[in-house]
C-alpha cells in the first residue's frame, strides 16, 4: 500500500492515503473487539427484521402462494396482474388526491408559522401547543371523532353547512368524497408538525433582512413574499418531502374513518390499504409483495423528482 | 383547530339520542359520566392499555439502548466494515415499511409470536432512524473529553457510559419522544400481528371497535377514544417544549 515516489529514498516518502490507512489500522487495533460489541445487537436486529425481509419481499413478489402455504415461482405474473388491475389505479388516484390536498396545508403552515413568529405575540406557546395537538393524538382516536363530525345525518359539519343553505353529502359513504374527507383530517393533523419545522426554519432568517426592508418601506405582505418565503424554501422543501412520503403511505386514517365494513371501500382504497388487503385479508402475499415493491418505486420516483426540481426553487446559502 | 377535541369531550358526555339528533346539542342536558365506565365493559380496555404502555416502554427503552451503542460505534469507533454496515442501516430509511411488513410477519409467525407482546414489539426494537440520529449526535460532540478519558485508561465502555452518553442527552430525549409517540399511535403492524382484542394495543383495539357495525353507541366510542389519547396528550402538555423542540430538531436533520 505504500506508494513510494520514484526517486525518493526508500521508506522516506509516504502518500497521505497510506498515512490515513496506517492510522485507521492502528485505531482498529486499539478499539479491538469493542466496536463489535456495541454494534452487533442493533445490526443483528436490523439484519433479521429489515434487511432480510426487504430481500424476501422482493423475492415473494415473483411468487404465488398456495392455500396451504408454500410458494411457487410465477415470474412477473404478479406485476402483469397489477398493471392491469383497475384497483391499483383507483388506489393510486386516491392516494394522489389525498397527497395533493394535504400538501395544500404547507402554504397555510408557512403563513401560520410566520404569524406565530411575530415578536411579542402573547400566548405564542399556547397556540403552538394547540396546533400541535392533532399531530400527537392517536390517528385511530381522532378518526373516530371526525367520523361522527362527518356523519351525513347528525354530524355537526352538515349541520353547520345547512345553516348556510348547503345540503351536505354523506361524507364517509360517498365514493369520491370520502377521500376528500380523510384528506381534510390528514391536513388538520399534519399542520402542527409542518408549523414546528417551518418555525424552526424561520428562526434562522436574520432579522437584518426585515429591518432593511422596513427602512425601505416594504409592507408586511411584501416582506413576507420577498424575504420570508424565499429564505424559507429549504425548510419548505424538507416539509414537502416528508409530507409526500407519509401521505403516500396513507392507511391508519383511511382504515379508521371509513371502517373496514364500509361498502364504498373497494373504490376508496389507498395504495397501502390495497397492500394490506392483499397481504392480510385476501391472503395473496405474493401479490401484496408486488404492490409493496411498486409503492417503493413510486415513492422513490416522486422523491427523486422533487430533488430534481429542487434547484429551480430552493434557495441555497 | 382544537374544535374536534372539544367536540369529542362534549359528545362523550352526551347520550346517544342527543348525539344523533339532527340539531346538535352543544352541551348535554346531563353529563353522562357513566359513558366512561361503559368503555371498560365494551373493550378489554385495561388489557389494551397495558399492552400499549408495555409496547411503548419496551420499544423506546430498547431503541435508546441499542441505537446509542451502535450510533457511538459508528461515530467514534473504528472497525472493519464500518462503512458498509452504516450504508446498509441507512438504506432502510429509504424503504417504506410495506416492503418489509410481510416478511416480518413470517418471521414473527415462525417464532410463534403471533398475538403476543413479543410479536408486536420485536421489529420496533431496532431503529435505523434512531441509529442515524445518535450517530449524528455523537459526531457533533468534541473529541477532547474522549481522548482525555482514554489517556486515563478508561475502557471504551467506560468512556461511552460515563462521558459520551450524558453529553448526548438532548438527542436521546428526541429519540425517546419520537419512538414513544410512534409506538403508542402505530396501527398497521399491531393490527396485523394480533387478532384477539385482548392482545391488541389501544390503537388497534379502537380501530376494531369502529369496524364493528353493531356498535353504534357513539358516546361510548367517544369516551373510549378520549381515554386512548389521554395519556400521550397529558404527557405532551407537560413536556411540550421538549417535544416540539425535539421534533423540530429531528426535522432539521
Amino acid at each position: 500500500m505504500t506508494r513510494l515516489r520514484p526517486n525518493a529514498p526508500e521508506g522516506a516518502r509516504l502518500s497521505a492515503r497510506a498515512l490515513r490507512a496506517g492510522a485507521e489500522a492502528h485505531a482498529r487495533k486499539r478499539d479491538g473487539l469493542w466496536p463489535w460489541l456495541f454494534v452487533i445487537p442493533l445490526l443483528a436486529g436490523i439484519a433479521l427484521f429489515y434487511l432480510w425481509p426487504i430481500l424476501q419481499t422482493f423475492y415473494y413478489s415473483f411468487t404465488e402462494w398456495g392455500v396451504f402455504g408454500g410458494s411457487t415461482w410465477t415470474g412477473v405474473d404478479n406485476y402483469i396482474r397489477l398493471v392491469s388491475d383497475p384497483d391499483l389505479y383507483s388506489a393510486l388516484g386516491n392516494t394522489l388526491l389525498y397527497t395533493g390536498i394535504v400538501l395544500l396545508g404547507i402554504p397555510l403552515a408557512v403563513w401560520l408559522a410566520s404569524l406565530l413568529n411575530t415578536p411579542g405575540l402573547r400566548f405564542a406557546s399556547f397556540y403552538r401547543v394547540l396546533f400541535f395537538l392533532p399531530y400527537i393524538a392517536m390517528p385511530t382516536a381522532i378518526a373516530m371523532v371526525w367520523r361522527i363530525i362527518f356523519n351525513g345525518d347528525f354530524g355537526i359539519l352538515n349541520y353547520l353547512l345547512s345553516l348556510v343553505g348547503i345540503d351536505g353529502p354523506y361524507w364517509v359513504s360517498t365514493p369520491g368524497i370520502a377521500i376528500v374527507a380523510v384528506a381534510v383530517v390528514g391536513l388538520w393533523s399534519s399542520l402542527g408538525f409542518s408549523m414546528i419545522v417551518l418555525g424552526a426554519g424561520l428562526t434562522n432568517i436574520s432579522p437584518e433582512y426585515y429591518e432593511a426592508a422596513e427602512l425601505d418601506g416594504a409592507s408586511p405582505w411584501r416582506q413576507f413574499t420577498s424575504i420570508t418565503v424565499p429564505l424559507l424554501t429549504p425548510s419548505i422543501f424538507f416539509v414537502t418531502i416528508i409530507t409526500v412520503i407519509s401521505s403516500f403511505q396513507l392507511f391508519d386514517l383511511l382504515y379508521a374513518i371509513l371502517g373496514s365494513q364500509n361498502p364504498i371501500l373497494p373504490k376508496s382504497l389507498s395504495l397501502v390499504y390495497l397492500f394490506y388487503q392483499a397481504g392480510f385479508v385476501t391472503n395473496e402475499k405474493g401479490y401484496a409483495a408486488a404492490i409493496a415493491m411498486v409503492i417503493f418505486v413510486l415513492i422513490g420516483f416522486v422523491t427523486f423528482l422533487q430533488f430534481r426540481f429542487q434547484k429551480k426553487w430552493v434557495s441555497v446559502d | 383547530m382544537a374544535f374536534p377535541f372539544l367536540w369529542q369531550i362534549i359528545m362523550s358526555l352526551s347520550t346517544n339520542a342527543e348525539l344523533q339528533s339532527v340539531v346538535p346539542h352543544f352541551w348535554p342536558s346531563e353529563p353522562q359520566w357513566q359513558n366512561y365506565a361503559t368503555v371498560f365493559e365494551r373493550l378489554p380496555f385495561l388489557s389494551q392499555l397495558r399492552t400499549s404502555v408495555l409496547i411503548t416502554i419496551i420499544r423506546s427503552g430498547a431503541q435508546i439502548l441499542l441505537c446509542t451503542l451502535a450510533g457511538y460505534a459508528f461515530a467514534r469507533m473504528h472497525f472493519r466494515g464500518r462503512a458498509i454496515a452504516l450504508a446498509l442501516v441507512l438504506s432502510i430509511l429509504m424503504v417504506p415499511s410495506q416492503v418489509y411488513l410481510i416478511s416480518q410477519y413470517q418471521i414473527v409467525q415462525g417464532f410463534g409470536w403471533l398475538n403476543t407482546l413479543a410479536g408486536i414489539v420485536a421489529p420496533g426494537l431496532f431503529s435505523a432512524f434512531g441509529t442515524f440520529l445518535m450517530r449524528t449526535a455523537f459526531l457533533n460532540l468534541p473529541t477532547e473529553l474522549e481522548e482525555a478519558a482514554r489517556l486515563d485508561g478508561a475502557s471504551p465502555l467506560r468512556v461511552f457510559w460515563s462521558v459520551m452518553l450524558p453529553l448526548a442527552r438532548p438527542s436521546i430525549a428526541v429519540l425517546a419522544i419520537t419512538s414513544a409517540l410512534w409506538s403508542w399511535n402505530e396501527l398497521l403492524w399491531p393490527l396485523v400481528v394480533s387478532t384477539y382484542q385482548e392482545q391488541m394495543p389501544l390503537s388497534a383495539g379502537l380501530a376494531t371497535l369502529v369496524s364493528d357495525k353493531s356498535n353504534t353507541d357513539y358516546p361510548v366510542i367517544m369516551a373510549a377514544s378520549m381515554l386512548a389519547m389521554a395519556p400521550i396528550l397529558i404527557l405532551f402538555i407537560i413536556l411540550q417544549r421538549r417535544v416540539m423542540d425535539g421534533l423540530a430538531f429531528s426535522g432539521l436533520k
